[in-house]
């Protein structure tokens, strides 16, 4: 007897109910694993999902088990190359490892490290938890909601241009069979007959009718009047005939923002710092990403000049020049008011700049993002990048940037805007976190 | 690889038309084809070797569904838990590095017999794992006494369904993270929860519902009534002399049928603050440990039986000219490395493996039948020359277990092929010593020492519960007596008593007594403190 059956078509994914109790069982262990990588590896691969090596210990699954060592045993193996009865040798080490290895190999201790791959699902999911748009930007996204009209039916009242032509007809036509409207046809007919009796009434000498004709005629005519009346007193289209198109406004939930990459590339820029601010702008978009279907990227980047560039030439060209923070700011403006009107557009905007700024541009850039830009914004944050070693010898010195001296005020009251310094790679994800972290907004109180 | 092929059966194969005889060729495989092969398969396997097996059914999985069937203990219904998914992410791990390959077959021993076969196999591959898991193993779980004693092959798939349901409405019922702890205690006793003396009724959809029910029903009368009443002091002892007190332990003990070596029953029967949703998961988890036992004890022969099975049968169908020299070369390089023994001092080592010793050994009984030394007939003077392999083999198969199995037929030959030495460990000595290696004045050592090796008694800790203080603060002793000054693992028994300790509701003991004297070595202790601490 064979019963062979194919398989292959049934639903996969039995496991997933014991992937799900595993990731939950190993929540903190991966959190932490996902962050140290984040640490340490490139931002741009983010957006897959990631290798990450857990401590076995609390997946550990415990059991009564004979020591490996101690107390007299005696065992066999196999390939004896030279051994005779009655050999000593050495202990192996007790690592295990060691020369000669005579040891069974130990099963169990591949658990001491715990070594996986999360979907990219599973990592961002883990990535970004307890992320959350501030409690106060989201209220005014949900103001700045479009509606769109939607058909709803119909209705017995509304505006004439909203007026349903078929529903509207179809009333009426059926009143007017129901009440027994004469048609227009009908009412020719009777008056081409009267025509006829008086013509040929005409036609006789006498000028009279025959005696039944003459009936026949007033017959008609009572009819004819009849109709008419009829005609007259039942409309065409009665108001209680008409159906107007109804709409309904729904709420549409704007589902795509726009991202603003603003940076300084002047020469006081290091490679190193553009980095930096590479890895702020990547994390920013992962995050925008997983809140809106659409995100549009819009790169500025400026020197004393400011122009929109593409991704490339934003990361790795080089200008020179002095730096005029306003320019920037002047060219943003420009771009969402050309491409971005605030109702349809989540609108985030990163800066990223080492702090230095043309002695007279300040009190413009405050003026232009306080008056311009911010109310526009959801977010606003500036990242001021500081050289490791600078950072250290300024650190007690008055230390505060021309940048940062004029922003500061500004932050101070507007929830909006925030400001946050970033000396190396590892603070990039503690700012980021810092920035986004749901309780920001009680934090700030 | 045993080089010596052993197609006596058959006649010597026809050289003039063998093309058209062929069952496939190539490696590509549609359903007639592996119907056809089975067929011929199932010809030599029932004719030939006279096999008795349970019905056949074959499924074709993909490699993902295999790594599913991997992750939950190669049962094709489980019930859900972390640890079989922490099995799927390391297998998946493992597979997609390319350390390590998939198994080509799965088999369940049920009735019908179910064998997984990987779509990516090529033909040859199906073909050897019919042979191996759908005849081989199949005839092994049919006939084994271990597995007809312990194990019910009809209805072990009905159990796991109702398992699976049971412990998912649990989880709906009390929330994933009580299930979880009684679950993970219960997977920490799993190995203690066998009884490996007196064999269990088999479990039984039917009853096991019905038991269900009763249980419920019958709440109040097995709720031991001795829980109800407060810890009274022993003021009453101290009037009574010695004797009187040994004749109340022993009373006591016989009320809960202690000693116990199965840990999760007397939990599952009398820890006192359990749930009755509790008390069933026990009884499921300790239903499949149970089920698996006779497994554990068998590999060596098990992997052996369907080694033999599917070598001789792929033999037989080249013989036959039923497939291409190609498709045997291909078998072969697949064979060999299923029976690959790695030497001690090799960096692939990690003990023996069953499928090569078991396969060498029933190679070398199959030897001594048809062609047997003067050594042989020395030593095995039943069977040598009897001519009979199969018989013998059979009959090997149905009544012996690894442990016996190689006491009884480790070969000399056996041993010096695959040079075999025993080593003795004295914990005082600085040095291991080599005890006996493969010579005549060795032999009966190492295969002692090889058989203790595949023991699960020796191999596993002998646990026991051996009191109950019910008059007092309801400690529970577990003993585990030391062979040998062989300890436990420390951290993980303080784990594990944690879990005992959490099942049971109070304080635990865990002592170690020696075997020879009786006398107690050490003690740890938990009182439910530690526990809701730690």
């Amino acid at each position: 007897m064979l019963y062979i059956v194919d398989r292959r078509k049934n639903p996969t994914g039995k496991s997933l109910g014991n992937r799900q109790r595993f990731m939950r069982r190993a929540k903190a262990q991966i959190k932490k694993a996902v962050e140290e990588s984040i640490r340490t590896r490139g931002i741009t691969d983010i957006n897959n999902g990631d290798q990450v090596i857990i401590p076995g210990k609390t997946l550990k699954e415990p059991g009564f088990h004979h020591a490996r060592r101690g107390g007299n045993r005696d065992y066999v193996l196999p390939g004896n190359k030279k051994f005779v009865q009655g050999d000593r040798v050495a202990r192996p080490n007790e690592d295990g490892g060691g020369a000669g290895g005579s040891k069974a190999s130990p099963d169990g201790d591949g658990e001491d490290e715990f070594q996986f791959t999360l979907t990219r699902d599973e990592f961002l999911d883990i990535f970004f938890e307890d992320l959350e748009l501030p409690d106060l930007l989201k209220k005014s996204l949900k103001q700045t909601t479009a509606f769109r009209n939607a058909r709803a039916g119909f209705s017995v009242q509304g505006t004439p241009a909203n007026l349903s032509l078929v529903r509207t007809m179809r009333n009426s036509l059926a009143r007017r069979i129901g009440l027994r409207r004469p048609k227009t046809d009908e009412i020719r007919d009777l008056e081409d007959q009267i025509t006829a009796l008086q013509e040929k009434a005409d036609k006789r000498p006498s000028g009279k009718l025959t005696k039944p004709d003459d009936e026949k005629l007033h017959a008609l005519l009572a009819d004819l009047e009849n109709a008419k009346r009829r005609m007259k007193s039942i409309p065409f289209i009665d108001p209680i005939d008409t159906r107007y198109n109804q709409f309904q406004q729904i709420p549409d939930p704007n589902t795509q923002a726009v991202m603003f990459c603003l940076m300084d590339v002047s020469g006081s820029m290091s490679e190193q710092m553009k980095e930096l601010g590479k890895r702020f702008f990547m994390l920013l978009h992962l995050f925008l990403h997983r809140r809106y279907e659409h995100v549009d990227v819009v790169f500025i980047r400026h020197t004393s000049r400011a122009s929109e560039v593409d991704e490339e030439t934003f990361f790795y060209s080089r200008e020179t020049g002095g730096t005029i923070v306003s320019t920037a700011l002047e060219e943003m403006k420009k771009v969402l008011k050309d491409r971005y009107p605030t109702d349809q557009w989540n609108i985030y905007a990163a800066q990223a700049s080492d702090g230095d700024n043309y002695s007279n541009d300040g009190a413009k850039c405050t003026a232009l993002l306080a008056e311009d830009l911010l109310p526009k914004c959801q977010y606003y944050a500036y990242i001021e990048i500081t050289d490791e070693r600078e950072a250290e010898i300024f650190a007690a010195a008055e230390g505060e940037t021309a940048l940062w001296k004029s922003y500061a005020p500004l932050a101070a009251v507007n929830p909006r805007f925030s400001l946050k310094r970033v000396t190396k790679a590892a603070d990039i994800f503690p700012v980021f976190r810092e920035l986004f972290a749901k309780n920001r907004a009680e934090a700030k109180t | 690889m045993s080089t010596s092929s052993h197609s006596n059966t058959t006649t010597a194969p026809e050289t003039s038309e063998p093309a058209s005889k062929l069952l496939f060729n190539g490696a590509d495989w549609d359903f007639d084809t592996l119907k056809n092969t089975y067929d011929a398969i199932e010809d030599i396997a029932l004719n030939e070797l006279k096999l008795d097996v349970y019905a056949n059914q074959v499924e074709v999985i993909t490699s993902e569904q295999m790594l599913d069937a991997y992750s939950s203990i190669g049962m094709p219904l489980m019930y859900h838990h972390w640890s079989f998914g922490k099995r799927f992410v390391r297998d998946d791990v493992m597979y997609r590095k390319g350390y390590q390959g998939l198994a080509y077959e799965i088999v369940i021993n049920s009735n019908p017999c179910i064998s997984y076969v990987m779509e990516e196999n090529t033909i040859v591959m199906q073909a050897l794992v019919m042979a191996h898991a759908a005849f081989g193993h199949n005839h092994f779980f049919k006939n084994n006494y271990l597995f007809k004693q312990w194990t019910d092959a009809d209805g072990i798939l009905d159990y796991l369904q109702f398992a699976k349901r049971y412990i998912a409405k649990c989880e709906d019922r009390y929330g994933f993270d009580a299930v979880e702890r009684v679950l993970d205690a219960a997977h920490a006793l799993m190995e203690q929860g066998v009884n490996r003396y007196s064999h269990p009724e088999k479990p039984n959809l039917a009853v096991e519902l019905e038991r269900e029910r009763e249980r419920a029903k019958y709440e109040d009368e097995t709720y031991n009534d001795l829980w109800r009443t407060l810890p009274q002091t022993d003021t009453d002892d101290q009037d009574i002399d010695e004797i009187q007190r040994k004749m109340r332990i022993e009373e006591r003990r016989a009320q809960f049928g202690l000693p116990e070596e199965n840990l999760l029953y007397f939990l599952e029967k009398n820890a006192p603050a359990m749930q009755l949703w509790e008390r069933e998961i026990l009884r499921i988890v300790r239903n499949i440990g149970q089920y698996f036992y006779p497994q554990k004890q068998t590999k060596v022969m098990n992997e052996g039986c369907a080694c033999y099975v599917h070598y001789s049968i792929m033999n037989s169908l080249y013989d036959k000219g039923l497939v291409s020299e190609g498709a045997m070369m291909e078998f072969i390089d697949s064979h060999s490395r299923v029976v690959f023994q790695a030497e001690f001092d090799d960096q692939r080592y990690s003990g023996f493996n069953p499928y090569a010793l078991g396969f060498a050994m029933m190679q070398d009984i199959h030897r001594m039948c048809v062609d047997p030394t003067d050594e042989d007939r020395k030593w095995f003077p039943d069977i040598a020359g009897n001519n009979e392999p199969v018989e013998t083999l059979k009959d090997a198969w149905a009544n012996y277990r690894d442990e016996s199995f190689i006491l009884q037929f480790l070969s000399p030959k056996v041993m010096r092929d695959m040079r075999m030495f025993m080593i003795d460990d004295q914990s005082a000595s600085p040095h291991l010593e080599v005890a006996a290696i493969h010579d005549d004045n060795g032999y009966r050592r190492v295969r002692r020492s090889l058989a203790r090796m595949h023991d699960v008694s020796v191999r596993e800790p002998d646990m026991q519960i051996v009191d109950v203080d019910i008059r007092g603060n309801r400690q529970l002793y577990v003993q585990h007596t030391e062979h040998e000054g062989i300890r436990l693992e420390k951290a993980e028994a303080e784990m594990t008593l944690g879990y005992i300790g959490q099942l049971w509701g109070y304080g635990v003991t865990l002592q170690a007594i020696d075997y020879k004297t009786g006398e107690i070595l050490h003690e740890t202790n938990y009182t439910p403190d530690d526990l809701s601490a730690a």
